[in-house]
């Protein structure tokens, strides 16, 4: 006759954490989703409801109001030509925020693309690659500033330039995933069921390279604001007349020892919007990527 | 390994020329026609042909840019559109700021983001460590001239511990030269501690998780020992990487903070150069700043060969 020694009850410790379910729950079960996104709904509805928000038209130059300390009537102030920053900030939020989505949309779908042919076809692979490297060796910001020193300032040069600056990093990204996936048993399997190559890419790798693009993507939007305003800050950016929190900066710089609130106003906005979409970035690779979330 | 080394070097050449034939492109397709600049307003069409036979502009593209590379080989980045000095000059006059506040960046911002990532792995998952990570995060997303603003208005003018802006060369004095890069250093370097810091606790949280780490634990080797003897030493290869690829972070950088402080550097000479659209000298600082980029990688690949036995190509 034999006895089991029965194991003991599992701890208390070893309880799946209870998953929530729905929206509400997914958004209760990841806080940094929910606050980055919460900040950023709140910029996007700045930047779209700014002609609503009490602003007046923020180009308006009036030289007897210049330089005025907030205040009741002119809430954060007036820059050096009298223009309403209150109004400029608001308005500001649509340039950054434009800027951030098209770059990270652009980047995205290029780095995608030339991701996708360098994974997969091997001949392709090495040029494409020392060139990326090639571009990757030069510092983003000094790329996308010696871009726009070419070119005419405007918003679209601009996202382009810094859209140019950051397709090397994803296409390594893209070409990395593409090549661990080429190892894997499906892949194999498809392959000798005689899947095409257009069906296997579309089929069964490209939506496994849309996990870490989108993290990816979420950092990008992010570094192109950065760089959107640095841009601006050192006047190659965007041109001189659109409020952006960049050039909104630039304009108070020489008076940033006496007025310093034209620079704190649009760098608050700056930051909170990068911080929001940082937060995003964080949360979805936690969710998309549970093998890092434990260690990154 | 020696093989390994000679080879890495060698894989660099591709990666430089690569960089130079997008610099020199940049100055071809670059708006403005010399020629015409330099013939002025009054010349005729045959003026204009003749000035650009006689600089070279009419050849080809391969073959100027082939001139132009065994020049930059021999150190020769052309004349300043502007001020009409040799570009290697001009350059070689702002390099002593820029180094310095990059040297000293680069001392603080490592001698803090490593004990910090250190203690947030070693603290995983409590408030030290959320804290830490919290801060990193805000690190990210706060631009350089910002931080740059904040330090100068708050430690500057408003408690009057640091001189507002300038700089002053090391020649004048340690402390001096020192005083007057701390806050553009800080402000520099605060990205660059975020990005550290986080590659070092997600690396040192890999390691603690490892057989060794638990084999030291059961000797009874002291906390710190585990940490940094044998913890810090498994981790250091992901980080010094980060280290390496995050001195593009900092080029990108100092172009700003020396403008946020008015340090007459090589940052201070690109913006000049771009508000002056002089293409040569914009051309000249794009290649040095990448090529600095590229031995500063290669220096850290060569330098885990030597430093790690466990890696071996």
């Amino acid at each position: 006759m034999t006895s089991f020694a029965a194991a003991p009850a599992l701890p208390d410790l070893l309880k799946p954490r209870r998953q929530r379910k729905g929206l509400l729950g997914f958004l209760l079960n990841n806080p940094t989703i929910t606050i980055g996104a919460g900040l950023l709904l709140l910029m996007l509805f700045v930047a779209v409801a700014a002609p609503w928000l009490g602003t007046v038209d923020p180009t308006e130059l009036a030289p007897r109001k210049r330089n005025l300390e907030p205040s009741a009537d002119y809430w954060f102030g007036t820059d050096a030509f009298g223009r309403d920053i209150y109004s400029r900030v608001l308005f500001g939020a649509r340039v950054s925020l434009v800027i951030g989505f098209a770059v990270a949309f652009f980047a995205s779908v290029i780095g995608l693309g030339i991701g996708l042919i360098s994974g997969t076809f091997r001949r392709a692979d090495s040029l494409i690659m020392r060139v990326m490297d090639g571009l990757m060796s030069i510092p983003p910001i000094l790329l996308a500033i010696a871009l726009m020193a070419l070119t005419r300032a405007s918003v679209e040069n601009v996202v382009l330039a810094i859209t140019i600056a950051e397709v090397p990093r994803v296409s390594r990204l893209v070409r990395g995933v593409v090549l661990s996936l080429r190892e894997q048993a499906y892949v194999d399997a498809a392959i000798s069921c005689g899947c095409r190559m257009p069906m296997l890419i579309w089929r069964h790798i490209l939506p496994n390279t849309l996990a870490p693009l989108t993290v990816q993507a979420t950092y990008i939007c992010a570094s192109a604001m950065i760089t959107e305003s640095i841009l601006s800050f050192i006047g190659a950016g965007v041109p001189p007349i659109i409020p952006s929190w960049g050039n909104i900066m630039a304009d108070g710089r020489t008076l940033f020892q006496i007025k310093p609130y034209i620079i704190f106003f649009p760098a608050v906005f700056l930051s909170v919007t990068v911080l929001a979409v940082n937060l995003m970035g964080d949360g979805f690779r936690d969710v998309l990527d549970p093998r890092k979330s434990k260690t990154g | 390994m020696f093989r390994y080394i000679l080879g890495r070097v060698f894989a660099t050449i591709p990666v430089m020329l690569i960089v130079a034939l997008f610099v020199f492109s940049l100055l071809y397709i670059a708006p403005g026609d010399p020629a015409a600049v330099i013939a002025g307003d009054q010349a005729s069409p045959a003026d204009v042909e003749k000035i650009r036979a006689s600089l070279g502009l009419d050849r080809p593209f391969l073959v100027r840019f082939s001139e132009w590379f065994f020049n930059l080989l021999q150190g020769d980045l052309g004349t300043s559109m502007f001020t009409g000095m040799p570009v290697i000059e001009l350059i070689g006059q702002r390099v002593e700021p820029t180094l310095s506040l990059m040297v000293l960046t680069l001392i603080i911002a490592i001698s803090v983001a490593v004990p910090i990532g250190v203690l947030a792995a070693w603290k995983s998952g409590t408030w030290v460590d959320r804290g830490i990570m919290a801060v990193s995060v805000i690190g990210f997303s706060v631009p350089v001239f910002v931080v740059g603003y904040l330090l100068s208005f708050f430690l500057s003018l408003e408690l009057d511990w640091f001189p507002v802006q300038g700089y002053v060369s090391y020649k004048k004095g340690f402390l001096i030269w020192l005083e007057h890069l701390a806050l553009p250093a800080i402000a520099l370097g605060f990205v660059y501690i975020a990005l550290i810091a986080r590659i070092t606790r997600a690396t040192m949280l890999e390691v603690l998780s490892q057989d060794y780490i638990r084999t030291a634990k059961a000797k009874g080797m002291g906390q710190m020992g585990i940490l940094f003897l044998h913890a810090l030493k498994n981790a250091a290869v992901p980080v010094v990487t980060v280290i390496g690829i995050g001195v593009a972070l900092l080029i990108g950088g100092a172009v700003v903070t020396e403008s946020v402080f008015a340090i007459p550097g090589l940052g201070r000479l690109t913006i000049d150069a771009i508000v002056r659209r002089d293409y040569p000298l914009i051309q000249g600082l794009v290649v040095v700043f990448s090529f600095v980029y590229v031995l500063v990688n290669l220096c850290v690949d060569v330098i885990y060969t030597i430093v790690d036995p466990r890696i071996r190509y």
